[in-house]
């Protein structure tokens, strides 16, 4: 379970080896997993035919699942996940280029690094969503306006994870680099990359959760096309299940993104040899 | 440090903190000021702005009840989040249960939520607290459950020695192990909880910064509204030093720690 305490923390430095699991344990956390999933189902299943929920609030999880197969073969939900998930990738691509390239210049020289110190801390902290007017007026209801949020937010979480991540080089890793001549492309290759890589994937998968929440608030409030205007369509029409459906939609886009981000971790970080320290943004 | 010393080292820090937010203010000012763009305002004219809206009334009727509802929603997240987060830390089993099912939640995106929340909670201030709940309490309660569950084996078998039990244990050791980690979603936190605010005040409500930043943006008002958006800024600002504040109380003994093993290390 190393991905699991990966995942965030001040506090990773103090954690020991790992603790390995034997098979049978990881089966039966499997299976307990299960259970609490099917429970969970169930649970809101019987709360909603008991009419302990009303059922116009919350429809039995069956018909959800009815509703969520339904939209799947009709091919609407397609179009509106494929919208979402294009979004979500440009936006997130944008940032993270936009980011790495301005953190790697900044974090190398030390004075533009003092120097931006305070314009970045200011900058940082203002809810992307405050730009959701000035979206609006500016490109109205088209991907280009959800963008402008979603690359806004994205940014700052990649860029601070890059500056720690470059400031973080051994010096005498860098000196040394220095003694060998190597060029500037040689040094980011060799010496600032692998030093900055952890950094640089947590750094992803923090972007990655704020640009999909982005993303889906873009499509609610600036009327983009995608997940998050189908919901509104739903609920506004009073199709509660088929809102139920989208939600759970947006979840799993979630949770796939979650475990497609914690397989690049391990993919990329294989031969990181210990836990690494992550700085929270 | 001598004092000539020390006095170099602050007007270089100051030189460096300030030079370039300056810089980029002044470049704005003279090169907006004779905008006649409908949208890129003067900035002359947004700051006259500013000072008509948000230093008048609008601060009580819009930015306190924006705020008071983001720290009832911040309060109970963490409530919630530390509380329920200990209890699935400390137990392997119901652990193992309830894992997939949170994975599951915490990966909606909680402005998804917003129209299921206006059912069950109509679309008063409930439902603007529990919509900032849903997104703030992810983090926390996650970050809780990894930080009890890393709880140093020693320590605790020195509990266990010792005889340190209940309440006690609960806030010597698995509390005060766990605080670093806590802490880190409850920034994660503070930044969804601050977003959530803006959002939930975006449709059908009568007072908020968010509610006034877009009735300025309906009604053409496009001076106020990036007033708007420079009031949001600051208190983004304002609320992150706030927090650092706290983190540094908190978490005192940790920082010093960290600060001795770094030092060793060198």
């Amino acid at each position: 379970m190393t991905a699991a305490a990966h995942r965030t923390g001040h506090a990773a430095g103090r954690t020991g080896p790992p603790r390995t699991r034997s098979v049978p344990d990881r089966v039966r956390s499997l299976l307990l997993g299960l259970t609490g999933l099917v429970g969970f189902g169930l649970l809101l299943e019987v709360l909603a035919r008991t009419g302990v929920v009303p059922a116009r609030y919350l429809p039995p999880t069956s018909r959800i699942l009815t509703e969520l197969v339904d939209s799947a073969a009709s091919g609407t939900l397609w179009a509106a996940a494929g919208n979402t998930v294009l979004t979500w990738a440009i936006g997130l691509g944008l940032a993270v280029a936009a980011a790495v390239v301005l953190g790697l210049i900044i974090g190398s020289v030390p004075l533009l690094r003092a120097a931006t110190a305070s314009t970045i801390e200011f900058l940082r902290p203002i809810p992307s969503v405050a730009w959701i007017p000035a979206a609006i007026v500016l490109y109205g209801p088209v991907r280009a306006g959800t963008l402008l949020i979603v690359v806004y937010a994205a940014f700052w979480q990649m860029l601070v994870q890059v500056l720690h991540g470059v400031v973080d080089v051994d010096p005498v890793a860098r000196d040394t680099a220095r003694s060998y001549r190597l060029g500037p492309i040689a040094r980011v290759r060799w010496v600032v990359l692998p030093t900055a890589l952890p950094y640089l994937v947590t750094g992803l998968r923090l972007a990655a959760t704020v640009a999909l929440i982005l993303t889906v608030t873009g499509e609610l409030f600036v009327g983009t096309p995608g997940l998050g205007a189908e919901i509104l369509r739903a609920s506004a029409g009073g199709a509660v299940a088929t809102t139920y459906a989208l939600v759970v939609v947006t979840g799993l886009l979630g949770v796939a993104a979650n475990l497609a981000f914690r397989a690049l971790e391990r993919y990329l970080l294989s031969w990181h040899p210990s836990i690494r320290r992550e700085v929270p943004a | 440090m001598r004092w000539a010393d020390r006095s170099v080292a602050l007007l270089r820090w100051l030189l460096l903190t300030a030079t370039l937010p300056t810089l980029l203010v002044v470049i704005w000012w003279y090169a907006s000021r004779d905008s006649t763009h409908f949208l890129f305002r003067p900035l002359s004219d947004i700051w006259a702005a500013f000072r008509q809206t948000w230093l008048g009334p609008r601060l009580v009727e819009d930015v306190l009840p924006s705020l008071s509802r983001l720290g009832q929603g911040y309060a109970a997240s963490l409530l919630l989040g530390v509380g329920i987060g200990v209890l699935i830390g400390l137990h392997r089993t119901l652990r193992a249960l309830v894992e997939p099912v949170l994975e599951f939640l915490r990966a909606i995106p909680p402005p998804a939520l917003i129209p299921l929340i206006g059912l069950f909670a109509g679309l008063g201030d409930t439902r603007r607290v529990v919509i900032i709940i849903a997104g703030c309490v992810w983090p926390i309660l996650l970050n809780t459950v990894e930080g009890v569950r890393a709880v140093d084996e020693v320590l605790t078998d020195t509990c266990r020695s010792y005889r340190i039990r209940g309440p006690r244990r609960l806030y010597h050791l698995v509390l005060r192990s766990a605080s670093p980690q806590i802490m880190t979603g409850a920034r994660q936190a503070l930044a969804i909880g601050i977003i959530l605010m803006v959002i939930s005040e975006l449709q059908r409500t009568d007072r908020g910064i968010g509610y006034a930043v877009e009735e300025f943006q309906t009604s053409f008002r496009y001076a106020e509204m990036w007033s708007g958006v420079i009031m949001l800024g600051l208190l983004g600002v304002a609320l992150s030093l706030l927090f650092r504040l706290a983190d540094q109380r908190v978490l005192r003994w940790y920082h010093g720690v960290r600060a001795t093993e770094k030092g060793g290390r060198q």
